[in-house]
């Protein structure tokens, strides 16, 4: 087990590596730098403002200054928000994005599974039709299509919620969090209905059964582990499309998380704005993805002895 | 040679009366009408008709495609002509702006249909480049196998674990908005499932004895790729396709609505959302139909993926 976490987290190094090189390169390869968009400058000052950031020293030089300072967990002043590091723009968005994108998540799992589970045991009939006509239609809207309405219906017209901002107040919460968890409650009820499926016809299922156990003891303690295995999984590519859906949301929302200042930063060209947040998601979701695994393995006992041997 | 064994057959059949017998019958059959076999194809082809989500989606998707080709030619605005008199004006029949005007006054539903085209397109077009690079990549990789496998795969699971929706918003700010980057940028974010199905495959694949007899009589790896790997791949690759055209549509709509995808004038769904979700207090209808058409677009092609799935692959069948 441990040898193999380690070896997961090696291979994080060229992955990360590759991911800031791309993106350092791309950003520099831009026609049109961060200080072009104010007013022409004299050209003293902006040779001052270039040397103060290191614009002036060769490509080469500047990337493996920049490697360096990310080693130290440095990712530099933000060229836009002036007297704001990327480092605590990160800190004062992230909380935020956390928040959301924590609370989308753990209602996305028991929704999801909780939906799943019960169209698997009404298989077949108008209740698993409807659940999953319905994860149709959530896989199928995108987000940016049910946050307009959603505020549309339930702020504008019934007044109930307020339509956006931010205070870290439950009603602001309930409609991103909603919008968020939408699609990925879809997905898992899907997964979730089809290996509940798959796991209620398996020998040890019919032995619990045999034994006399009644139906609930027998998903409870039966089915729903192995059963939940494939939505396990699927929470490694779900953060990441958490992470992208939370860029959308905090815009249709005006919440300020990392997602709006993302957007903003690469609307002005703050190189290091936008790098710090590629960069800080790509450390976020192989650092979730490495969790993902854990789990699942500890999950399913068939991988832990298979890397024993 | 021949001639040794005709003279040794005839010999056999006609000293054997049971075998002679055994030959009219064959003779008979032969004279039958032709028992048609059914493919794999047709098999899947009428599971498919059998699924009635799917059938409903095809034919919806179907008139869809028809209204988005042809609907603007019938309409007598252009998608950019701007009606001075009838700025934000409601659905109405009697001015034929069908679904409204937008702020500027332009006819919604003829700008609803070109920005379908528009995403349609997308859809199509960057599924082809990621179909095109993830194929080759994992046919490669599959066939070759061994340490270019291992190399390249190791590749592909460095690319899984990026942030690709940043890279394409990063290459559409740093490149421009120009629709042809959109086509590349998002099929080459696209390839990597693509390429994984296609290695396992024909990781398999390459094995089969008709492979095996193709390498002996001398026939070169491209070629062997070409002709007896791929069209074995068809039909995984197809069921694939139509669960990438869906997810593509998505994702350039997620670039229109942040307003990094097509430009004015031009528009797609998600550029008619992201106007729509602004004025939506004002001018419900700006939101609603674009939306309607991107859901209702999505929902089908999703449906229609799942049914080939289990059309072609009745093992997964639950």
């Amino acid at each position: 087990m441990l040898k193999y976490s380690l070896r997961r987290l090696l291979w994080a190094v060229p992955t990360l590596v590759l991911l800031i090189t791309l993106a350092f390169f791309m950003m520099r390869v831009a026609p049109g730098g961060p200080f072009d968009s104010e007013k022409s400058l004299p050209p003293e000052i902006e040779a001052n403002l270039n040397a103060k950031y290191h614009l002036d020293e060769p490509l080469v030089q500047q990337y493996f200054r920049y490697l360096g300072q990310i080693l130290h967990l440095d990712f530099g002043p933000s060229f836009s928000y002036k007297d704001w590091t990327v480092n605590e723009l990160i800190a004062d968005g992230f909380p935020v994005s956390l928040t959301i994108g924590s609370l989308a998540m753990l209602l996305a799992f028991f929704a999801g599974t909780s939906i799943g589970t019960l169209a698997a045991l009404r298989q077949n009939t108008a209740v698993d039709y409807g659940a999953m006509g319905t994860a149709m239609i959530g896989i199928s809207i995108p987000n940016f299509v049910v946050a307009p309405l959603l505020i549309l219906l339930v702020a504008v017209y019934a007044g109930w919620l307020p339509a956006g901002g931010w205070d870290w107040s439950w009603q602001r919460m309930v409609l991103p969090v909603i919008t968020l968890a939408l699609p990925m409650i879809a997905y898992i009820a899907r997964l979730m209905r089809g290996s509940m499926i798959e796991v209620l016809h398996s020998n040890f299922i019919r032995t619990a059964r045999a034994k006399g156990l009644p139906e609930t003891t027998v998903i409870r303690r039966h089915a729903l582990k192995p059963a939940l295995l494939p939505v396990i999984s699927f929470m490694g590519p779900a953060t990441a499309g958490l992470i992208t859906g939370s860029v959308v949301i905090e815009r249709i929302f005006a919440i300020p998380g990392i997602g709006s200042y993302f957007v903003q930063g690469a609307m002005n060209r703050d190189y290091t704005l936008v790098m710090g947040v590629v960069v800080f998601y790509g450390i976020l979701i192989i650092l979730f993805n490495f969790l993902v695994d854990l789990i699942y393995a500890w999950f399913n006992p068939r991988i832990r002895y298979e890397d024993h041997g | 040679m021949p001639g040794s064994i005709r003279a040794f057959g005839t010999k056999t059949m006609a000293d054997n009366p049971a075998l002679e017998s055994a030959n009219d019958a064959f003779a008979q059959a032969l004279e039958q009408p032709e028992v048609q076999g059914r493919s794999l194809w047709q098999d899947a082809w009428h599971r498919l008709l059998k699924n009635r989500a799917a059938v409903v989606s095809g034919t919806l998707l179907l008139i869809l495609l028809l209204l988005v080709i042809f609907g603007p030619m019938l309409s007598p605005y252009d998608f950019d002509y701007t009606d001075w008199d009838n700025i934000y004006h409601a659905p109405s029949l009697a001015n034929g702006h069908v679904f409204g005007t937008d702020a500027v006054g332009r006819d919604l539903f003829v700008r609803t249909l070109v920005g379908g085209r528009i995403s349609l397109l997308v859809g199509l077009v960057a599924t082809l480049v990621s179909l095109l690079i993830g194929v080759t990549y994992g046919a490669v990789a599959g066939y070759f196998g061994g340490r270019l496998d291992q190399t390249m795969m190791r590749l592909v699971d460095i690319f899984y674990a990026m942030p690709f929706m940043f890279l394409v918003i990063l290459l559409m700010v740093v490149f421009g908005r120009h629709i042809v980057l959109i086509f590349v940028a998002i099929g080459a974010v696209n390839w990597l499932d693509m390429a994984r199905i296609v290695r396992g495959q024909t990781l398999s694949l390459k094995n089969t004895d008709y492979v095996e007899a193709a390498k002996v009589c001398g026939v070169k790896p491209a070629a062997i790729i070409r002709r007896h790997i791929l069209p074995n791949l068809l039909g995984v690759v197809m069921v694939y396709v139509t669960l990438t055209i869906p997810q593509v549509i998505l994702v350039e709509s997620f670039l229109s609505f942040l307003g990094l995808g097509v430009q004015e004038p031009m528009t797609s769904w998600g550029a008619l959302v992201n106007d729509g979700a602004q004025d939506m207090e004002s001018a419900p209808w700006m939101l609603v139909f674009p939306a309607l058409f991107l859901t209702v677009t999505l929902y089908c092609l999703n449906y229609i993926g799942d049914g080939l799935r289990d059309a072609l692959d009745p093992k997964d069948h639950l």
